[in-house]
């Protein structure tokens, strides 16, 4: 097969007339770089306004910040570690439900469907993400937390009470709440990219595995999954990015209080919806600063982790592209 | 020796647990279903009779306990998509056109790409909480504009991508037949790749507009809120969102009513939007 030369189909051999042939060449080339150059720039640009906002409280507490639990608007002392912690919490809540489930509907799409079905299917997975995030909020205040609240959480507070983790009244908002709409909401990110990585797996190596007598299972757990796993790892990355910036749906439901609470059934805080609740009611610079420094450690997170998840599916793809 | 046969213990083990895992993955699958059928059908369960009411469409958001509409949040919602589309998408175009022609192998365009990627998960509220700094509060002023500002942003990495994406699909074969007539790239570009890949490309903007309908973050400190008509983009400005959170977290049942119309008429309009784009992108091919 490589006796075939890559003439015009590969997309890599470079085309093009003399440079700048005119001036309308030179002119749109350099229109797109331009643009190209604002969208390069963009998260820089957001880091710095976010650093330059938060000037007074970098200042003022430093590294402490990070650790102080205290919110305290009137007595002008304030510290992220609620906020963190919420967030931390209930992005871990939501990859504990949504990374297993999302495995389950990409195994299903990759290897049980019938052909007919794979797209309808897939369409409706890929709807959830669809719907905004607002809708998911006020379903869970109104909808989901009454009946949490009525008949879920309190068996879970019967079997796993002793647990610090699940003590305390069951109020229906939550730590748990908000992990579990959260979940929810993940669950089209992770399962798009299972999909997808799934389908790189050579149809070759999965043969010789069936052929070998192996059943769908060990198949998928010991062919597919290996091969994938670095996109696998990529896609939950993927997940947890959308986990915790996520606003609307968590400020719903998570109870927003600023209180440092062990128990997942406390209402408690996220960065994400101590921003939307108290950002346009703030008073003074130092509260201000607080809030924006709270979006800047939000925004250093989620940046960090999903430029990793984009490096390890980029290595996927380029060891995919040696292999072929 | 031991055969594959129905009766050895291992071989049967091995079936069972292969069924049984492959019935968890259908559960997962159900599970999954589940919550959109949930969802969806709350949705147009308790907005359905809203979304009747021809009251919704013309009358302005009530103050509690008074009959009304969302007539200034529709009309504000149309206003700031409009707009942050028309802002945000020649930006994208552009860009997402460096990456896909000019830029092959540059280092830009390869960083580009990839922090591109970076913006287009990046938390919502981090870019209100950035339109804020280096708008509004320079002007003093929530506004329609700060707004729009916001949701352009959100709108630029997806166009980007889309249309990186598209006109990496259109064969050099298109591009070398242009260039072989001596079209210069630009216009190898505007008449020949741009509209080989136009659904694709119309596909990613719808794409975009479907996701800036529905959020609210980027609006909390940008566009505000305004209980009147007002088309001035210059002042705060109502829309859909931002008065559905402010209804929904509000005691009155009067106003709860109006939220879950005003729900389902957001949800409506992306799910209309998002089958649109798939549509019009599987006809192709």
């Amino acid at each position: 097969m490589s006796a075939v030369l890559p003439i015009s189909e590969s997309a890599d051999t470079e085309v093009r007339p003399a440079r700048h042939a005119s001036w309308g060449d030179a002119l749109f080339e350099n229109v797109t770089r331009f643009f190209a150059l604002v969208v390069f720039s963009l998260l820089a640009a957001i880091l710095i306004s976010l650093v330059v906002g938060s000037q007074v409280t970098l200042e003022k507490y430093g590294v402490r910040f990070l650790w102080n639990p205290e919110w305290d608007p009137v007595r002008e002392d304030f510290g992220a570690l609620v906020p963190i912690y919420g967030t931390l919490m209930t992005s871990l809540i939501a990859l504990l439900i949504g990374v297993p489930v999302s495995f389950g509907i990409a195994l299903f799409l990759t290897e049980l469907s019938p052909a007919w079905l794979k797209r309808p299917l897939g369409t409706a997975i890929e709807l959830l993400a669809a719907i905004p995030s607002i809708i998911y909020g006020m379903w869970g205040l109104f909808v989901f937390a009454p009946i949490f609240q009525s008949h879920l959480q309190p068996a879970l507070i019967n079997t796993f009470g002793a647990i610090p983790l699940f003590k305390g009244p069951p109020l229906g908002i939550g730590m748990l709440t908000a992990g579990l709409i959260l979940s929810i909401m993940v669950i089209p990110f992770i399962t798009a990219v299972m999909r997808d990585v799934f389908e790189l797996v050579p149809p070759l190596l999965k043969e010789s595995a069936y052929g070998l007598g192996a059943t769908t299972w060990e198949v998928v757990w010991k062919v597919v999954l290996p091969y994938t796993k670095v996109g696998v790892i990529g896609g939950v990355m993927l997940g947890l990015g959308r986990a915790l910036g996520e606003t609307m749906a968590v400020t719903f439901v998570i109870g927003n209080a600023h209180r440092l609470a062990v128990s997942l059934n406390a209402p408690a805080n996220s960065i994400a919806s101590a921003l939307a609740n108290e950002f346009t009611e703030a008073v003074g610079d130092v509260y201000f600063s607080a809030l924006i420094e709270l979006g800047l450690i939000l925004f250093l997170i989620t940046t960090i982790v999903l430029a990793l998840s984009k490096v390890l599916l980029l290595r996927l793809s380029r060891h995919e592209g040696a292999k072929t | 020796m031991s055969a594959a046969t129905a009766a050895n213990p291992r071989y049967r083990a091995r079936k069972r647990q292969n069924a049984l895992l492959l019935f968890i993955s259908c559960l997962a699958l159900a599970f999954g279903l589940f919550w959109l059928v949930w969802i969806l059908g709350t949705l147009f369960y308790e907005g359905g009779t809203a979304l009747l009411r021809a009251t919704l469409y013309y009358q302005m958001t009530p103050p509690p306990g008074a009959d009304g509409g969302l007539a200034n949040a529709i009309v504000g919602s149309l206003v700031l998509v409009t707009v942050g589309t028309l802002l945000g998408t020649p930006v994208g175009i552009l860009a997402g056109t460096y990456l896909a022609e000019y830029g092959k192998g540059s280092w830009l365009a390869s960083a580009t790409r990839f922090l591109n990627d970076v913006l287009l998960s990046a938390p919502s509220i981090v870019i209100g909480l950035f339109v804020y700094s280096v708008y509004v509060a320079q002007v003093k002023h929530f506004s329609g504009w700060a707004g729009a500002f916001a949701l352009s942003l959100i709108v630029i990495p997806v166009v980007v991508r889309t249309t990186d994406d598209m006109l990496k699909l259109v064969p050099n074969s298109l591009r070398e037949a242009a260039i072989a007539l001596g079209a210069p790239m630009w216009k190898v570009i505007m008449l020949v790749t741009y509209r080989a890949a136009r659904v694709g490309i119309m596909t990613g903007i719808l794409l975009a507009v479907a996701r800036i309908s529905g959020e609210t973050a980027p609006l909390l400190f940008t566009a505000l809120n305004n209980q009147f008509w007002s088309l001035d983009m210059g002042k705060p400005m109502s829309n859909l969102p931002m008065v559905i959170f402010q209804f929904a977290m509000s005691p009155y049942a009067d106003w709860h009513r109006l939220a879950w119309g005003g729900a389902a008429l957001i949800t409506l309009a992306v799910l209309v939007l998002n089958i649109l784009a798939r549509l019009a992108f599987h006809k192709k091919d």
